[in-house]
């Protein structure tokens, strides 16, 4: 645990496309301060371990557990949380497919799947397996996401809700 | 229909895809204090010594609790302080809160508290806990309040014993010519939902205690605190936002009590307590473990004559609710048969381990693992086809129950149609084994399911119905959704009803206790049933006063009068109505009068008839109807390495009437998926202290994306009669199956008896070698 005297320093973070200027010790990890410093609550705490994916972010459109990177660290990157999404093709294939339940890994199931379709526009099943095994969902068997990933990958959902 | 069995778009869509979507853990206040918890690093000892006062000097700290003049508690039998003070009995137990500023701080303070144990010998399994010479865990077991249907045993780690006694046991003994008995073991493991538990609380200036928690059961929060802190319910108000993933787990009410004792150390301020995963699969009552007997006597035609069965649960350190997940357990000891002669024991023991929430399936799937793999080892002693031997003996309108309940055509689904297309869907004609050669087999595996409810005989579900001016309706129950859409399916029954737009019916996700109506928990696959009744209940309160008001100016009688398609129209010529919105605040005349006023639907419901079981029988009506399923995977499995991968996973259910296609697949999917992460990889690895070693989901892994089968789901509709259209539960059903189901394909790949939990290449590879 970090020592909580640690002195406070003022950093600005590119978050969303907004650049939002907030006091973190050197210590806070992204998440904490996303959720506790920021409001932004859609990445969620799951294991504060690396283990469950819950708190995925995208830093520079690469995928990272922000439970375990800190916040200093994204500092001059920008950040996207699920917050920053909108409207875009891999949420309307979530709902479409019935890819959550209660929705608490669902966050970070979706900045996973954004930005491996950043990456891999047409990924193979082994390069999707590969990225979404770093995520847990405990709700759904799976076959939902499956379904959701690979419907925008052939471009059956587009980016206007229906 | 007209809505009931499409695959609508959940209610909750939008808000869960976008991060919107508000679970406990998100709401956070400057003001609001931190807490973290002390727990025991040991299964049993005895408390020497809590020196605080390190943690007292940190600045920020503003509270160091320990567990002096605190109630017991306990759901059923109140064994359990809620912060141990002077021995411990399960690794993780509390034994102080700290309160401070941040969370760093309450972090800093718990690490700074100072412990002095004791370690005592511990019991490390329920069959050593029934030792005679074995510790005992609480020695003044006969003084603990309990409630009805309770019996535990003094002197023993015995919490209660539900004895079935059904027909004459000799007879069905006398009447066999087969005998088959296996003995089965599994430690106890967890829910592992994503959400940690989470709870804060806070009691206002007039005294009233508000409590936010992720749960299931924010009315039994509200009765139990009530009870235990003797605080009358109506000053106790519970909040649950979404539930993100519950299972059972969170229908125990554990951290709301020490949320609660928290603000009441710190003058009523908002206090949260956040579960670190650790705190959640250990401290957090988890998935209750169990040891099986089976014995079964059969013609040798195969018809079941006797089951004699033994289930030692593995209740944990508390009982709370494992009590009745054992009384569950013996409600159904059977698997879905007729069998006319049954004994069953079924006792909830003490041991160290971590204490026992409900687990999805409610015992079902444990009992079922037991069951469904001794009648596949009678199917062979027979040399019967085990699909066989389970359609020849499946439970049928005619039948009774364990519990000795006479069964309708409208009480249980139909088994055989279940059956026969399992069949056809894992292709069970070409046969059960294959060998693929280069050491690989493939190989298939069933299991048969049923399941009725076993809760509280008076457990009720209410449901209120409010109208906007533009004639949408609010619709308010107090199901949580934790994730199963019951809400969006609520909202489907009342759009079916009032055959009206779906999109016009706006669902309040939270619950509230000040302003709910109460639903009694969120348990059992009970909500579409309870609180669909109370829905149709306010819909026929809301016709009713539309065809007042409207009858005043259609000039029609009521009973002429239809209400749907947003309209209140008269029956034999439509086209004179009026609009619902026109008159959902009531009527205002030409000139100003008006009558009526914003209309408010009530309904309520309550199961009829059940009972308590007899203490000496079991005789009694546990739950309305008993939902059938078969079920089955198919695996491949390398004889050299013993890894395995399940092809394919199969589950026919009877789930009397598809609401909605899409949410039903997905629960039932689902299920199994979670039955096939516990019996393939699931437990908690105890250490001869008693101590779990691995208490985190990077050791306690459940399955991953990618390591997922094929998923199968087929419905038979048999409809209920009492249901709301007809619908049985099925938020469980998919998981019962699926250990039985996986444990029968390894079984039959390697021709041994594989009778223990969780099913990993290393217990096949020692069970081969007969070192197991
Ligand atoms: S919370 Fe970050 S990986 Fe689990
Ligand atoms: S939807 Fe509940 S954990 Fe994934």
């Amino acid at each position: 645990m970090p020592n909580p005297s640690a002195k406070k320093i003022s950093v600005s973070l590119n978050i969303n496309g907004e650049m939002r200027q907030v006091e973190i010790r050197p210590i806070d990890t992204l998440l904490y301060v996303l959720r506790h410093h920021l409001s932004l609550t859609g990445a969620k705490p799951g294991c504060l371990n690396g283990d469950c994916g819950a708190c995925s972010v995208m830093v520079n459109d690469n995928v990272y557990k922000s439970c375990i990177m800190l916040a200093i660290e994204s500092v001059g990157s920008a950040i996207t949380t699920v917050e920053g999404l909108k409207d875009s093709p891999i949420q309307n294939a979530f709902v479409k497919h019935f890819a959550f339940q209660c929705g608490y890994c669902t966050p970070g199931f979706i900045m996973n799947c954004q930005a491996l379709l950043l990456k891999h526009p047409h990924p193979t099943y082994e390069v999707v397996k590969e990225w979404l095994s770093s995520n847990i969902c405990r709700c759904t068997c799976y076959q939902e996401i499956e379904e959701a990933i690979f419907s925008v990958v052939e471009g059956r959902v587009g980016g206007t809700s229906e | 229909m007209y809505i009931i069995g499409k695959g609508i778009t959940r209610k909750d869509a939008f808000e869960k895809v976008t991060g919107q979507a508000k679970y406990t853990a998100d709401f956070e206040t400057n003001e609001m204090l931190h807490a973290r918890l002390v727990i025991s690093p040991y299964a049993h000892a005895l408390i020497k010594n809590i020196d605080m006062s390190e943690a007292e000097k940190i600045p920020g700290v503003r509270a160091v609790i320990t567990g002096q003049n605190l109630p017991l508690t306990g759901e059923e039998l109140q064994d359990r302080p809620p912060i141990a003070t002077d021995r411990v009995r399960y690794q993780g137990e509390v034994i102080s809160i700290v309160v401070a500023d941040n969370p760093y701080l309450a972090e800093q303070g718990a690490q700074a508290v100072n412990v002095q144990y004791e370690p005592l010998p511990v019991v490390n399994s329920p069959s050593e806990a029934l030792k005679p010479d074995a510790p005992l865990l609480h020695p003044k077991l006969g003084e603990y309040k309990k409630i009805q249907g309770v019996y535990p045993e003094p002197g023993t780690n015995i919490a209660t014993r539900t004895k079935i006694r059904k027909g004459n046991w000799e007879k069905g003994c006398a009447e066999s010519e087969v005998i088959v008995e296996e003995h089965f073991a599994f430690r106890p493991s967890d829910h592992a939902a994503m959400e940690t538990r989470c709870s804060f609380a806070q009691i206002h200036p007039n005294g009233m205690i508000e409590i936010s928690s992720s749960s299931q059961a924010p009315f039994m929060i509200k009765r139990l605190i009530g009870q235990y802190f003797g605080i009358s319910t109506g000053k106790i108000r519970v909040n649950t936002p979404l539930v993100g993933g519950a299972y059972g787990g969170k229908a125990s009410t554990q951290l709301e009590i020490l949320a609660y004792i928290a603000t009441k150390e710190v003058n009523g301020r908002l206090v949260k307590i956040l579960n670190t995963r650790e705190e959640d699969m250990l401290t957090s009552p988890g998935h209750i473990g169990l040891e099986a007997r089976v014995k079964l006597g059969s013609t040798k035609e195969g018809l079941l004559k006797v089951a004699e069965l033994t289930y030692l649960w593995d209740g944990g350190a508390y009982s709370d609710k494992s009590i009745d997940l054992s009384r569950a357990g013996a409600v159904d000891c059977t698997g879905p048969y007729h069998i006319e002669n049954i004994w069953c024991d079924s006792l909830c023991m003490y041991t160290n381990h971590p204490y026992a929430a409900p687990f999805r399936g409610f015992s079902h799937s444990e009992v079922h693992f037991a069951f469904e793999r001794t009648m596949d080892v009678l199917a062979q002693k027979l040399n019967i086809d085990p699909l066989e031997l389970r359609n020849k003996n499946a439970i049928l309108p005619g039948h009774t129950t364990p519990t000795q309940v006479l069964l309708n055509s409208s009480t249980v689904g139909n088994l055989p149609k279940c059956i026969s297309k399992l069949k056809e869907l894992i292709n069970w004609q070409e046969g059960q084994i294959k060998d693929l050669g280069n050491h690989r087999v493939r190989a298939k595996g069933i299991s048969c399911i049923w399941k009725t409810s076993t809760i509280d005989p008076n457990a009720t579900s209410a449901v209120i119905l409010i109208f906007n001016p533009d004639g949408s309706i609010n619709l308010i129950s107090g199901v949580i959704e934790i994730g199963t859409a019951t809400k969006t399916i609520l909202a489907q029954m009342l759009a079916e009803r009032l055959k009206m737009d779906v999109n016009d019916i706006h669902v309040q996700m939270e619950v509230d206790t000040l302003s709910t109506p109460e639903h009694w928990k969120t348990v059992a696959s009970r909500g579409t049933y309870m609180a669909g009744r109370a829905v149709l209940a306010a819909a026929e309160d809301i016709i009713r006063q539309l065809k007042n008001i409207a009858s005043f100016i259609l000039r029609a009688r009521e009973d002429d009068l239809e209400v749907g398609y947003g309209k209140v129209y008269v029956r034999d010529d439509p086209k004179t109505s009026i609009l619902i919105k026109d008159i959902a605040y009531g009527y205002t005349f030409p000139n100003g009068n008006t009558i009526g006023s914003q209309i408010i639907g009530r309904g309520n419901f309550v199961i009829r008839g059940m009972t308590y079981l007899d203490k000496e029988t079991g005789a009694g009506r546990p739950g309305p109807e008993w939902t059938v399923g078969a079920e089955g995977v198919e695996i491949e499995l390398d004889l050299r390495t013993y890894t395995y991968k399940v092809l394919k996973a199969v589950a026919v259910i009877d789930i009397g009437k598809v609401f909605n296609e899409k949410t039903a697949i997905g629960q039932v999917k689902g299920a199994m998926s979670m039955g096939l992460s516990f019996a393939a990889r699931e437990t908690f690895w105890f250490d001869d202290h008693g101590s779990v070693l691995n208490p985190q989901l990077r050791t306690y892994r459940p399955i991953r994306f990618g390591e997922h089968p094929k998923y199968v789901v087929a419905f038979v509709e048999t409809p209920e009669i009492d249901a709301p259209y007809g619908g049985r539960g099925v938020g469980e059903h998919g998981l019962i199956g699926m250990p039985a189901a996986l444990a029968n394909s390894l079984s039959t790949a390697l021709s041994v008896n594989v009778n223990y939990l969780p099913l990993i290449p290393e217990l096949l590879w020692k069970i081969k070698r007969g070192e197991k």
